[in-house]
C-alpha cells in the first residue's frame, strides 16, 4: 500500500488532544461546573480545528493512499508499531467523531443529564472521542484493538451513571456483550498473526500475507472477527444489547453511539476482516448479507411494535445497519461505497434523531408515544426537525440517507467474486420491502406524535410555582428549540441535506480508497 | 572410621570462591532481618513505628544490589554453589519485583497494624523472612533449595495470616493455610523425592537431562506430584480450597501480601522445576496443566460472580488470575516455550501493581466504613472520587481492558497459546475468552457501586487516606497505568536473551 509521510503530526494531535482537557480538568474541582463544560467545548473545538486542518491538507487526488503515515516503535517485543494513518475510507468517520464530540458538548452546556456532576461526564466523553478517533487512524491490529476498547469503559459508565431508570442492566448488558465480541477478536487477530508469520501487525503487510493463508484457517478466524465486529455493529441476532442501551443512555450516549461507536464494528469489517482474509470474507458473505437483511426485516417489525420513541429509533438504528451490512456482504465497490456512505448518512440522521428525542424528553418527560401529540402545534419548529429528519432516515431521495440505502440494495442485484446472483437478488428484493416497512414506522411515528392535537395532560397550566433553580423552565414548560440546540443541531441539518443533494462530496472522498481495496479482495481470491 | 576422617582432613580444604556481590542482595535482607529483631527489642512502644520505615529501608538496601547487577552484567553468574544458585537476568527481574512488592505492602501495613495495635517489630522480621525467601526462590536451581526458599517464604506467612490474634477468622486463616500449606510440602517433598530416587540428582538440569524418552511409572507419579504441590501454592482449582478463608480472615496487607508475592513465588518455583527439570516430561505435565488451567480460571470466576465480600471476591478473581497465568505454562512441550515463559513473567509483574493497588484502595475505605462489602464502596466516586477513579483503574486494568496493565499481560498468555497453534491450545484460548467476560461481570459489580450506587447510610465524610498507602496507591497506579501504555518498558526485561537463555531454550 502506497503510503505518504506528510504532516505526520497531525493524526496524533488530532487524536490525543481531548486528553489535554480530561488532565485540566482533573486539576479543577467538580463544583465549577461551567469551567468544566466551557473547558470541554473548547477542547472538542480545538479538536475539531485539528480536523478541519486534516481535511485542508489532505490530498483529495490521492486519497486511496494512506496519508499523513507514522510508523514508529511501540511495542516492539511483539512486532507491534504505533502505526497510523488516513486514507478515503477512514477519512469521512475520523472527522465525523470530532464534529460529533463537539456538537454533542455543545449541547451539554444546557441539557446535562440529570444526574448532574458535568466533570466526570464531559472527561468521560472526551476520553470518548480519544478512543473513536484513534480507531480510524489506526494501522496496526493491537493499536487498533487498544483504541477500540478504550470506547468501553467510558460508554459503560456514560449508560450507567446518566442514563434512564433500567441503567445498570442496559450499561452492563453493553459492557459484558462487547467484551465478549472483542475478547473472540482477539483470539483471532492473534491466529491471524501467527498463521502469516508472525512478522507484523501491520494492516498493509496482514492484507498481503493474510490472503496466503489457507481457506479454512481464513474461515475460522473470520468467524472470530466477524462476532467481535458483529456484536458492534450491530447484527442480528447479536444486537439484543442495542435497544436497551440506546434506550437508557442519555441523549449525548445515544447519539455518540448511534454516530460513531457502531461504526466501530462496520468499519472493522470493512478495514480489517474483508480484506486481510478476502476467502473467509467470499465464504461468509451470503451469512452476513441473510443475517443483514433479517436485521433489516426485523428492526423494521420492531420498530412498528414500540410504544417508546426512542427504543423506536434504536429498533431503526438495526435495521439501518442492516442495509450497510448488505452493502459490505456484496464486495463490490458500489455496495462498500454505498455502505461507507450510509455509514456517515446513518450517524447523522440517527444521531439527529436521538437528539430530538432527548429534546422531547427534557421537555415532557416521556417519549410514549401514546402520549405525545401535536408537537406541531406546541412546537412546531421541533416537529418539522423531526419530520425531517424522519424523513431522511427513510431514505427519502434528495436527502442523505437516500444514498446509503438505495445504492446498498442496488449493489444486492450484481454481487462480486462469484457470490450466489439468486440468493443475493432474493436479498435485494426483501431488502427492498423494508425500505417500505421503514416507511411505514417512521410515518406512523411522525403522525402519532407530531400531528393531532396536544395531549391535555401536556397544555394545563404548568406547575404553579416552578421549585428552586429550575423554575424558569417550568414556568415555560413546553419551548420551542432553544438556540443552544440550533447551533448544536444546524451541523446535522445541512450535512443532511448537503449529502443528499451533493453526494458526490463524500463518493469522491472513498471511492479510489474502496477501488483499491476491492482490487487487493479480488487478487486474494482465486 | 578413622581412616575416611582422616583422609577427608587429609585434603587441604579449599575455600569456595564466593560471588559476594551476585549474593548482596540476600545478604542485606539477613542483616536487615538481624537488625531490625534486635532495634525492637530495646525500642519503646510508642517509637514502633519507626520498623515499619527501617523494614522498608531493608527493602530499598536489597534493591540496590539488584540494580547494580542488572547494570553490571549480563554474564550468568552460575559459580556460585555448582549452578545450583544462579543470578542471572531472570532471577533479578523477579528479585526486583518481590522486594518491591515487600516495600509496597510495608507502606500498606504501617497504619494498619499501628492502629490495630498488632505486635508490629516481629511482623517485620516475618515479612522480611518471608521475602528473602522468595527473592532466594528465583535463584534456585535445585530441588532442595527450592524446597527450602519455598519453606522459608511460606511459614512467616502462616503466622502473619493469623496476625490479628483476638479475632477468631484470623485464626482460622492462619490455621487453614497452615495446615494445607504443610499437606502440600508434604505432597511436593514426595514428588522431589521420587525424582531424585529415579534420577539420581537433585540439580534440576541433571534431572531435566535424566527425565527424557519414556518416564517410568514412578516418574509420572514424581511428575503429578510436584504439579499438585506447587498447584497449593499458586492456589490453583482443585488445591484453592484454602485461599478464600485465608485471604478473608488475614489482615488485609496480609492478603495482599500472599495473594501476590506468595502467589508470584510459587509460580516462579513452577516455572524453573517445569522447564528446567521437567521439560522433557510434557506429555505428563502439559495435559495436567491444561486441565488445572480450565478449572482454575472457570471455577474461581464463577464463584467470584457470587461473593459479597470484596476481599473473598478478589481471593477467588486471583484465583481465576492464577488460572490464566497458568495457561501458557500447558504448551511448553509445544513450541511455545519462549512465548509462555514470557507470558507467566509479564503477568506476574503487571498482576503484582494492579492486584497491590486494589488492595490499597480497600484498605483506605474499609478504614472508614470498617467493612468488606461491596456494598460499603457505594457512591465513593461522589465523595472520594480520587479513590474512585483510582479504584476504576485498578478494577479495569484486573479485567483486561486496555490501556491498562493487564491487558498487555492476557494478550501475552494468549499469544502464548496461539503460538503453539494445537487444537487443545485454541480450544483454551476460546475458554479463556469465555472467562475474560465473566470476569469482567464481577469486576464491573465493584465499579458499579463506585459509579453508580448511592453512599451506604448517606455517609459522604471525606476518606483521609494515610500517607504511606497514598505512596502504595501513587506506585501501584502509576505502573498499571505506564505499563498499560508503554509495555515495552517491561516486556524488554522479558526478552533479554538471558531470560530464556537461562533456561537454555
Amino acid at each position: 500500500m502506497n503510503t505518504i509521510t506528510n504532516d505526520t503530526w497531525i493524526l496524533s494531535v488530532g487524536t490525543f488532544l481531548p486528553l489535554v482537557g480530561v488532565l485540566l480538568m482533573l486539576f479543577i474541582p467538580g463544583s465549577e461546573e461551567r469551567t468544566h463544560k466551557q473547558i470541554g467545548i473548547v477542547t472538542s473545538a480545538a479538536t475539531l480545528a485539528v480536523g478541519i486542518l486534516t481535511l485542508l491538507r489532505f490530498d483529495f487526488d490521492q486519497s486511496d493512499k494512506l496519508q499523513f503515515f507514522v510508523d514508529s516503535e511501540w511495542i516492539s517485543v511483539i512486532s507491534s508499531n504505533y502505526t497510523i494513518g488516513l486514507d478515503g475510507i477512514s477519512l469521512p468517520l475520523y472527522f465525523l467523531s470530532m464534529a460529533v464530540t463537539f456538537l454533542v458538548m455543545i449541547y451539554t452546556w444546557d441539557n446535562m443529564p440529570d444526574a448532574g456532576n458535568p466533570k466526570p461526564f464531559i472527561m468521560l466523553m472526551l476520553i470518548l472521542q480519544v478512543g473513536m478517533a484513534g480507531s480510524f487512524i489506526a494501522q496496526d491490529l493491537i493499536l487498533f484493538f487498544v483504541f477500540f476498547e478504550v470506547v468501553l469503559l467510558p460508554m459503560y459508565f456514560m449508560i450507567g451513571v446518566w442514563g434512564g431508570e433500567q441503567r445498570q442492566y442496559a450499561s452492563l448488558k453493553f459492557f459484558l456483550y462487547t467484551m465478549f465480541g472483542s475478547a473472540l477478536m482477539l483470539v483471532a487477530f492473534l491466529a491471524l498473526f501467527f498463521q502469516t508469520g508472525a512478522a507484523s501487525f501491520s494492516f498493509a503487510h496482514l492484507a498481503e500475507a493474510g490472503a496466503l493463508v489457507d481457506r479454512d484457517v481464513q474461515i475460522w478466524i473470520f468467524a472470530g472477527m466477524f462476532i467481535g465486529f458483529a456484536v458492534k455493529v450491530p447484527m442480528f441476532p447479536f444486537h439484543t444489547w442495542l435497544p436497551d442501551a440506546h434506550t437508557q443512555a442519555p441523549t449525548q450516549g445515544s447519539v455518540i453511539l448511534a454516530a460513531i461507536l457502531l461504526k466501530l464494528g462496520t468499519y472493522g469489517f470493512v478495514r480489517i476482516a474483508i480484506p486481510m482474509l478476502p476467502q473467509g470474507a467470499k465464504a461468509w458473505a451470503p451469512v452476513i448479507g441473510i443475517l443483514a437483511v433479517i436485521g433489516i426485516i426485523y428492526g423494521a417489525l420492531g420498530c412498528l411494535a414500540q410504544t417508546d420513541m426512542k427504543r423506536l429509533i434504536a429498533f431503526s438504528s438495526v435495521a439501518h445497519m442492516g442495509f450497510v451490512m448488505l452493502g459490505i456482504s456484496t464486495l463490490t465497490e458500489f455496495g462498500i461505497n454505498a455502505a461507507l456512505f450510509g455509514m456517515v448518512a446513518h450517524g447523522l440522521i440517527t444521531g439527529m434523531l436521538f437528539f430530538v428525542a432527548g429534546s422531547v424528553k427534557h421537555r415532557y418527560h416521556t417519549l410514549e408515544i401514546k402520549r405525545l401529540s401535536g408537537l406541531l402545534i406546541q412546537m412546531p419548529r421541533l416537529g418539522w426537525i423531526l419530520g425531517f429528519s424522519a424523513m431522511a432516515s427513510l431514505g427519502l431521495p434528495g436527502l442523505a440517507g437516500f444514498w446509503g440505502e438505495f445504492p446498498a440494495i442496488l449493489s444486492a442485484y450484481n454481487p462480486n467474486f462469484g457470490l450466489s446472483v439468486g440468493l443475493y437478488r432474493t436479498l435485494m428484493v426483501i431488502a427492498a420491502l423494508g425500505t417500505v416497512l421503514a416507511a411505514a414506522y417512521l410515518l406512523w411515528l411522525y403522525q402519532r406524535t407530531a400531528f393531532g392535537r396536544p395531549n391535555p395532560e401536556f397544555t394545563a397550566t404548568p406547575h404553579p410555582v416552578g421549585a428552586g433553580v429550575d423554575g424558569e423552565h417550568h414556568d415555560v414548560h413546553i419551548h420551542d428549540v432553544t438556540p443552544i440546540e440550533w447551533v448544536a443541531w444546524t451541523p446535522f441539518l445541512v450535512a443532511i441535506v448537503l449529502f443528499g443533494v451533493y453526494p458526490q462530496l463524500m463518493f469522491d472522498v472513498m471511492d479510489p480508497a474502496v477501488t483499491a481495496l476491492v482490487e487487493q479482495v479480488g487478487a486474494g481470491i482465486p | 572410621m578413622s581412616s575416611l576422617l582422616s583422609s577427608v582432613l587429609a585434603q587441604a580444604w579449599v575455600a569456595p570462591t564466593i560471588d559476594w556481590h551476585a549474593i548482596a542482595p540476600e545478604l542485606v535482607l539477613v542483616v536487615g532481618i538481624n537488625l531490625v529483631l534486635f532495634i525492637d527489642l530495646w525500642l519503646d512502644d510508642s517509637k514502633k513505628w519507626a520498623m515499619a520505615t527501617l523494614t522498608g529501608f531493608v527493602m530499598v538496601g536489597a534493591f540496590i544490589p539488584v540494580v547494580t547487577l542488572a547494570v553490571i552484567g549480563d554474564d550468568v553468574r552460575d559459580a556460585i554453589f555448582d549452578g545450583r544458585y544462579v543470578v542471572d537476568e531472570y532471577a533479578l527481574v523477579l528479585k526486583g519485583l518481590f522486594l518491591l512488592v515487600g516495600y509496597v505492602v510495608v507502606l500498606m501495613s504501617q497504619t494498619e497494624l499501628e492502629e490495630g495495635g498488632y505486635y508490629q517489630g516481629e511482623f517485620y522480621v516475618l515479612m522480611l523472612v518471608s521475602v528473602l525467601g522468595m527473592v532466594m526462590m528465583a535463584s534456585s536451581r535445585d530441588l532442595l533449595s527450592v524446597f527450602v526458599a519455598l519453606e522459608l517464604l511460606s511459614i512467616p506467612a502462616y503466622m502473619m495470616a493469623a496476625w490479628r490474634k483476638r479475632d477468631p477468622r484470623s485464626n482460622e486463616a492462619g490455621v487453614k493455610y497452615y495446615l494445607l500449606g504443610v499437606f502440600a510440602s508434604g505432597v511436593l517433598l514426595y514428588g522431589m523425592s521420587f525424582l531424585y530416587g529415579t534420577t539420581g540428582s537433585t540439580k534440576l538440569t541433571e534431572i531435566g537431562a535424566a527425565l527424557t524418552g519414556d518416564l517410568s511409572p514412578m516418574q509420572v507419579l514424581a511428575v503429578v506430584f510436584v504439579i499438585a504441590g506447587f498447584g497449593f501454592k499458586i492456589s490453583a482449582v482443585p488445591f484453592h480450597t484454602w485461599a478464600p478463608d485465608t485471604y478473608e480472615g488475614a489482615p488485609t496487607p496480609v492478603t495482599a501480601f500472599l495473594s501476590v508475592a506468595s502467589k508470584a513465588a510459587g509460580f516462579v518455583a513452577l516455572l524453573t522445576v517445569l522447564y528446567l527439570g521437567l521439560h522433557g516430561a510434557g506429555e505428563v505435565h502439559g495435559p495436567l496443566i491444561w486441565v488445572l488451567a480450565a478449572l482454575t480460571m472457570t471455577i474461581g470466576n464463577v464463584i467470584a460472580l457470587r461473593q459479597t465480600n470484596i476481599v473473598r471476591m478478589l481471593a477467588y478473581s486471583s484465583v481465576s488470575q492464577g488460572g490464566f497465568i497458568l495457561m501458557p505454562l500447558a504448551f511448553i512441550s509445544d513450541g511455545a516455550a519462549e512465548s509462555a515463559l514470557r507470558a507467566v513473567v509479564i503477568y506476574l509483574l503487571i498482576y503484582a501493581f494492579s492486584n497491590l493497588g486494589a488492595f490499597a484502595v480497600i484498605i483506605s475505605v474499609a478504614r472508614r466504613t470498617g467493612s468488606g462489602e461491596i456494598t460499603s464502596f457505594g457512591g465513593l466516586m461522589s465523595y472520594a472520587p480520587a479513590l474512585g477513579v483510582l479504584m476504576t483503574i485498578f478494577m479495569a486494568s484486573l479485567a483486561g481492558i486496555p490501556p491498562l496493565g493487564i491487558w498487555i499481560a492476557k494478550l501475552q498468555s494468549f499469544r502464548a497459546l496461539i503460538d503453539a497453534g494445537t487444537d487443545a491450545a485454541y480450544v483454551l484460548a476460546v475458554i479463556a475468552a469465555v472467562n475474560t467476560v465473566i470476569a469482567a461481570g464481577y469486576y464491573m459489580r465493584v465499579l458499579r457501586q463506585v459509579w453508580m450506587a448511592p453512599a451506604p447510610d448517606g455517609d459522604t465524610s471525606p476518606i483521609v487516606t494515610p500517607q504511606p498507602v497514598a505512596l502504595a496507591l501513587g506506585i501501584t497506579a502509576g505502573g498499571t497505568l505506564l505499563l498499560g501504555i508503554l509495555p515495552g518498558l517491561v516486556l524488554r526485561f522479558a526478552d533479554l536473551p538471558d531470560l530464556t537463555g537461562a533456561f537454555g531454550l
